[in-house]
């Protein structure tokens, strides 16, 4: 991404300005929420009422983000958010792991193991990334009743992993389908089997995919709500639920500060990973969004 | 007995049928090359030798055995691919040694034999290396030695030198010949350079639409080729293929503004004989005519001497290759470098007939 | 290898462990994804309320659904709220894509702080927002400290605007990631050609407007598939940010079945509602897949 295709016009001085300015009031406009978020989360609630959003704390106080961590009104208990933290990443580890495992495994059988009919089962793998998880809500439900896991953080693994498995499968499948297959038959010639092709040849060169789906399942098994809010009870209750729980919650007074608190507690796992893989976390995007 | 022997293999995906009644057999230590255009089934004869795909009806043979159920590793048969099918993630020892791991050699046995290879391909320096950071001809290199090492009793080559640039491409070649005649294993090898094919191989088999158009040694595959396709693919410059017709014992080649040019042979094959007054295919190389100083001619026993026009002088060095227009065909000669013609004069040009061949204009299969 | 086994028994295992290995991924997704479509399928056509009833009535709750006042203007905002966030995100994103690759220093910086949205939950986006937008708290109350007092925002307070402050925070979350399609795109397209056209003569807006935007055509159809299928499911943005109000003015599909089926106890109007949407998202989804995947081999 580091190479532009403008060719070298001349521009002028001003049109040079002008350019940069536009650019950094867009960069302005995407990171004014985080930076009223941020900001507001240390000030006191006074400052908060009676001030501006924009100007930076009076006093300062940490205050808010410890009450947001352990002290904060969730439902009916004072427990502050981490619990449900803990709760979101004993959720997303196992899942993140299973189906990165699983889509791994799928992708190298969809290519370098074809036989008919596999592309119906890429396709139908494929078409399930996309629907609209509204049309599974009410026998999920009751699958996980049958078998004991509603209302778990289990249950929601399992969630997880089958509504994830498609994405995973189509990382895996397009990586895998760039690698070469005469290295496969070399293996086979050289005689290593199934298994061993895998262990020995592939997978030790998927380190960027596995990051890219690492990543991509992380970001989206952490912000989940609707699978939260439909599928977990009160204890396992992940990161997004507790967080608009705690903000849309009509009683008492409206501690903005611990909300924002909140938000950016709810928001940093990903935000890390974000700043610290970018590059990775975009290639993901990309993978996700041009099929095939 | 022959040491390979490939028996009435059939393959087809579907309807498609890719390999067609093949059947070939190799002695042993012989150097067997697989030729033909892309999408001839030579690849996936190769495949099928190696067990990377099934064939559908007939039998494969290694000295005697039958080998058509044996998974790829169980044959011994090694494989140099056409991208050299290098690890990535392996340094180039470990490449090579990947297959003695597989077959569970241990570890300090395993060193030596690589250490061996590694001696004769002169890639000792190279051995902590990985792939990536090799040159093409390294890689090649690196590849023969991960064939080399497992001491197969037949070695497969696809296409391995059409990803280098000409100049290594020659050097490989002498290469592999060496290497061939050094370790006296057998070798089946593909291409679809036809010059590769000439240099290398003991045996030719000519493919084309999965069947095998002619079986021979390079020398009678270019002096004797046995239809019209053959003819054309093999050799380059190619044959020239000039339709002509039959008169008694001559031939006439139509030319344009100017009498026919008239072959006079003392016999004409039977099969051309029969068919007099009828058009056929006259096949003759370009070296086959040639000017009156050059040594060829004055070699040629039977031979016809005629003045053509010519339209095109093009210098190759050693030669120069001139063409001429016979039977609406554009007909290249090869003369001596000293020869003085000029582009669009007459010169006087000496046809080697005990070279010329003929086919049959609508099969065009060989007239003999 | 298994020593052990016969040759024969062996040979099998070698053909079948691929589809085994296969296996329990595509049993997951049967049951999980089809399975469950079917089953959603048939509730929308039973009398269920409460709990499931397998009781068929026929298309009755199709018909109950298209007269609710509540499902019509779930529709009208989707068509609102869709056709703005994929028109300004597809825009907003080519335009912010085609000045960032004019050789711009500090791209480095700025591409990420364009993108990092698109790592956030909608949660934390709608909180955000709805404060953001709050007259109260949030700009409105700004520019009157800063001394605009006539200055007014109150949408997200307003029946008829409301959903467009839905538009302003999805536009904000994606318009980044619609830019990082456009700017690959824009790289992958082959210098040459522009080297061709500049020597043609082209100017720079005839150069992206003749030569450069055509060539997009598939980013442009991949962010239009991607960006619909995210309209058509969009639900925690609204429920964070509105809770589908004020009123029901936000409601969208997603909204309206999560609530007609889990608290208003008319589950056959619910399921009916996403057989809907899924229809809705496999008009544009099946097409685009079934060509992707015929290109390729």
């Amino acid at each position: 991404m580091s190479r532009s295709t403008q060719p070298s016009f001349r521009t002028g001085k001003i049109l040079r300005a002008a350019l940069y300015s536009v650019l950094i009031l867009f960069a302005v406009y995407y990171l004014l929420p985080l930076f009223v978020m941020l900001v507001n989360s240390v000030k006191t609630l006074d400052e908060i009422r009676g001030g501006n959003m924009m100007s930076l704390p009076e006093a300062f106080t940490i205050e808010p983000w410890l009450v947001a961590w352990s002290k904060a009104q969730i439902g009916v208990e004072p427990t502050g958010l981490s619990p449900y933290f803990i709760n979101s990443i004993m959720m997303v580890v196992p899942a993140v792991a299973i189906s990165t495992a699983l889509g791994a495994m799928n992708g190298y059988v969809l290519t370098k193991w074809r036989f008919p009919g596999d592309k119906i089962i890429f396709g139908l793998m494929l078409f399930a990334c996309f629907i609209p998880f509204q049309i599974v809500l009410i026998p999920m439900a009751r699958v996980l009743g049958m078998i004991g896991i509603a209302g778990t953080t289990s249950g929601l693994v399992l969630v997880h992993v089958v509504y994830g498995l498609g994405f995973t499968t189509l990382f895996f499948r397009n990586y895998y389908a760039a690698f070469p297959d005469e290295l496969i038959k070399a293996a086979k010639m050289d005689g290593a089997g199934f298994w061993r092709t895998f262990t020995r040849i592939l997978l030790p060169s998927s380190g960027p995919i596995i990051v890219v789906t690492v990543i991509w399942q992380f970001t989206n098994i952490w912000n989940d709500f609707l699978f939260g809010a439909s599928f977990a009870d009160f204890d396992s209750m992940p990161m997004t639920v507790a967080l608009n729980n705690l903000v849309s919650s009509s009683t008492g007074v409206k501690e903005y500060n611990v909300h924002f608190a909140g938000a950016v507690l709810a928001a940093l796992p990903t935000l890390i990973v974000y700043v610290v893989s970018g590059r990775y976390f975009v290639r993901g995007l990309m993978a996700g969004a041009v099929k095939g | 007995m022959s040491f390979l022997q490939i028996d009435k293999v059939c393959k087809s995906f579907g309807s498609v049928n890719v390999l067609r009644d093949i059947s070939l057999d190799v002695e042993e230590g012989g150097f067997l090359v697989l030729v033909g255009p892309s999408g001839c089934g030579k690849s996936t004869l190769l495949n099928t030798i190696a067990g990377l795909e099934n064939l559908t009806t007939g039998e494969i043979r290694i000295d005697g055995n039958v080998i058509d159920d044996l998974p790829p590793a169980e044959r011994n048969i090694a494989m140099v691919f056409q991208s050299y099918a290098l690890y990535p993630n392996m340094n180039v020892g470990q490449n090579i040694a990947f297959g003695l791991e597989m077959r569970g050699m241990p570890k300090d046995e395993r060193d030596i034999k690589v250490a061996e290879v590694a001696k004769t391909l002169q890639i000792e320096h190279l051995l902590d290396r990985k792939p990536g950071q090799l040159s093409g001809g390294q890689r090649q290199r690196v590849a023969m030695g991960r064939a080399l090492v497992r001491n197969p009793q037949l070695f497969l080559f696809d296409e391995p030198l059409s990803n280098l640039d000409a100049k290594l491409r020659v050097d490989m070649r002498t290469e592999i010949k060496r290497m061939h005649q050094a370790l006296g294993t057998t070798i089946v090898y593909v291409t679809h350079d036809q010059i590769e094919a000439m240099t290398l191989g003991t045996r030719i088999a000519v493919l084309k639409d999965g069947i095998v158009q002619q079986y021979g040694t390079p020398a009678e595959i270019y002096n004797d080729p046995a239809n019209l396709f053959v003819a054309d693919f093999m050799g380059s410059p190619a044959m020239n293929l000039i339709p002509a017709t039959v008169r008694g014992n001559t031939v006439e080649m139509a030319r344009v503004g100017e009498e026919p040019l008239v072959l006079d042979f003392k016999q004409l094959p039977d099969d051309v004989a029969t068919r007099d007054g009828k058009e056929v295919i006259v096949g003759i190389r370009p070296e086959a005519i040639t000017d009156a100083d050059s040594r060829a001619a004055i070699r040629a026993g039977q031979q016809v001497t005629a003045s053509c026009k010519i339209d095109v002088v093009e210098p190759a060095g050693a030669d120069i290759y001139a063409i001429t227009s016979l039977g609406g065909k554009e007909v290249v000669t090869r003369l001596h470098q000293d020869w003085f013609g000029q582009v669009n004069q007459h010169a006087e040009l000496v046809f080697n007939l005990e070279k010329v061949v003929f086919f049959d204009r609508e099969s065009g299969i060989r007239l003999r | 290898m298994q020593p052990s086994l016969p040759g024969k028994a062996q040979a099998t295992l070698r053909e079948v462990l691929p589809r085994l290995v296969l296996s329990p991924s595509l049993f997951l997704i049967l049951l999980f994804v089809y399975g469950f479509i079917i089953y959603t399928g048939y509730l929308s056509l039973t009398d269920s309320r409460m709990l499931p009833s397998y009781d068929l009535e026929g298309l009755g709750n199709y018909a109950k659904l298209w007269g609710q006042r509540n499902w019509l203007i779930a529709l009208q905002n989707l068509a609102i709220f869709g056709i703005l966030y994929i028109a300004i995100c597809s825009v907003l994103g080519l335009v912010l894509a085609i000045l960032l690759d004019q050789k711009i220093r500090g791209e480095g910086i700025l591409r990420p702080i364009y993108l990092y949205p698109m790592a956030l939950s909608f949660i934390v986006t709608g909180t955000a927002w709805k404060w953001f937008l709050d007259p109260g708290l949030g700009l409105e109350n700004t520019m009157h400290l800063w001394g605009w007092e006539s200055f007014t925002f109150n949408w997200i307070k307003d029946r008829n605007m409301a959903i467009y402050t839905v538009v302003i925070a999805a536009v904000w979350q994606s318009s980044g990631f619609v830019m990082a399609m456009f700017l690959a795109g824009l790289r992958g397209i082959d210098s040459e050609i522009l080297k061709a056209a500049q020597m043609d003569g082209a100017s720079r807006w005839s150069l992206y407007t003749r030569i450069v935007i055509p060539q997009l055509r598939p980013v442009f159809l991949s962010a239009f598939v991607v960006l619909a299928h995210l309209a058509i499911k969009a639900y925690d943005l609204v429920i964070a940010l509105t809770n589908g109000g004020p009123g029901r003015a936000t409601e969208l599909p997603a909204t309206f079945m999560y609530s007609y089926t889990f608290t208003r106890n008319q589950m056959g109007v619910g399921a009916s509602s996403a057989v809907i949407m899924l229809a809705m998202i496999a008009s544009i989804i099946v097409p685009y897949l079934y060509s992707e995947l015929r290109e390729r081999r």
